[in-house]
């Protein structure tokens, strides 16, 4: 129980921060809409196979947004070394680890629901019957991409070359992820039931487990010097 | 406490290595409750690897170290909780105010009635008017006393302070070791280093020379019985350049 109120201290202290300087999601919900509106140019309304797209490109707008919130979150925590200040109190590392899981989550949980609702617009898609559908594939997919992302931003962000490595580190290690999320996002967007696509479901429920799992185990050695 | 007489901090044949570098090369301390260390060191001297590993930021290579009792390694939360860090780094958030900093930090060491120990604390520190101030707009002399409002809310036993003067004007300076004087009569120990000779030579009780990862010299302050502390620092850090 103790553990948990530290996890949402630090989860609580990002959120404010956010709110203060309200830096974070806007940036990562412009990048998220400019790649969809780009894509949107790309493509004729109404063409063939649009279903077997447009998954993708909503997906690449969620992957770029998080990169940067990601990049960014740990940022913040080596402007005045505060990492360290994290890294005296009385608690399990893991839970500096997960408490920025959290509020990543919520950052790109947030730029995901305002971009699917945008996405719908302009790729002339009614979201609405199919809120259902992208909420369980956005609830499982996203997860399991912030755990490795928030792992891979603490790792790097102690290198020079934080933010050409970053990516390079990050996407092959998203590779399933991405692809299940499309698979299932294609799937939903067709009307097609979840059932249809319970193996993909499946893998991302594992891949959430283990690398949540492996950041939790690992993230101590991820921020010792 | 430990056993021994009233020894909160006991250091043998500490070193630490950063790849093929040593930078602690056998290091042994005694620190009775209740004292002052002042230990002085050039640049390099390896005085922040030292605090990093008391305050268990770092890992030590080798040696052994107990910190009131606890064996580093076995409790080290527990351990955490008995000491306070001031560093020339505030460790504070920039974006958010000085009460939500302290609110923060409070919750992290599970400190209990924050909405009375901040206000509280923030008087001690002078800063009562800035509590909803962003510590961006803060100069460093307001930042650093709540750094130490920062590190005490939890009320350590044990200070640990890594050359917390640097870049402070001459008030602020004046004012952080006012502080500093009141820490100390509470009969907290302090562990802090410097390699500046004309702060807080005054106010420790014992002081000691570390340079090349070896402390070289250590002694009550009583002891030095007049002589001149500046001669003795640099013979000893010169010996080490040579």
């Amino acid at each position: 129980m103790r553990y948990l109120k530290k996890v949402l201290a630090i989860t609580v202290k990002d959120l404010l921060l956010e709110a203060h300087t309200k830096e974070l999601t806007p940036a990562m919900l412009v990048f998220s809409l400019i790649v969809i509106v780009i894509f949107n140019f790309s493509f004729e309304p109404g063409m063939q196979n649009a279903d077997i797209i447009t998954p993708g490109i909503l997906w690449i707008a969620f992957v770029f947004a998080g990169m940067l919130g990601f990049a960014r979150s740990f940022a913040k925590e080596h402007e005045q070394e505060s990492i360290r200040g994290l890294m005296l109190a009385p608690v399990d590392h893991s839970a500096i680890y997960l408490g920025k899981t959290l509020s990543n989550l919520v950052f790109l949980f947030c730029v995901e629901i305002i971009s699917v609702l945008v996405f719908g617009i302009f790729f002339n898609i009614n979201i609405f019957p199919i809120i259902p559908g992208l909420a369980v594939v956005l609830g499982l997919a996203t997860p399991g991409f912030v755990a490795v992302g928030t792992l891979y931003a603490a790792m790097a962000a102690n290198i020079r070359l934080r933010e050409i490595l970053l990516p390079v580190l990050l996407f092959p290690i998203i590779v399933p992820v991405l692809i299940a999320a499309v698979k299932i996002t294609g799937s939903v967007f067709k009307g097609q039931p979840l059932s249809d696509v319970s193996g993909w479901l499946n893998l991302l429920v594992a891949y959430n487990g283990i690398f949540i799992v492996v950041g939790v185990l690992t993230f101590e050695y991820v921020i010792e010097e | 406490m430990d056993n021994d007489g009233n020894v909160i901090i006991r250091i043998e044949g500490l070193t630490k290595s950063f790849g093929h570098t040593r930078a602690l090369k056998g290091i042994d301390l005694t620190v009775r409750s209740g004292e002052f260390w002042l230990i002085f060191g050039p640049n390099g001297a390896g005085k922040s690897t030292l605090i990093g590993i008391l305050a268990t930021l770092l890992k030590q290579t080798k040696g052994k170290l107990t910190i009131d009792g606890i064996h580093l390694g076995n409790d080290i939360i527990e351990l955490r909780r008995k000491i306070g860090v001031i560093s020339h780094q505030t460790f504070l958030y920039g974006d958010l105010t000085a009460y939500e900093n302290l609110f923060f930090y409070g919750r992290l060491y599970g400190v209990d009635n924050l909405k009375t120990k901040i206000p509280r604390m923030l008087a001690e520190m002078g800063l009562e008017d800035w509590a909803d101030e962003r510590v961006r707009n803060f100069s460093r002399g307001m930042q650093q006393r709540l750094t130490i409002a920062r590190a005490l809310l939890h009320r350590p036993s044990i200070l640990l302070l890594d050359e917390p003067g640097t870049g402070l004007d001459q008030h602020a300076t004046r004012h952080f070791y006012r502080l500093l004087d009141d820490l100390h009569s509470q009969k907290r120990t302090i562990l802090m280093t410097s390699h500046n000779l004309t702060i807080g030579l005054e106010k420790c009780t014992h002081l000691a020379i570390l340079t090349g990862g070896r402390i070289v010299f250590s002694a009550r302050k009583a002891e030095l019985d007049g002589k001149d502390f500046e001669e003795i620092y640099f013979h000893y850090t010169e010996k080490e350049r040579k």
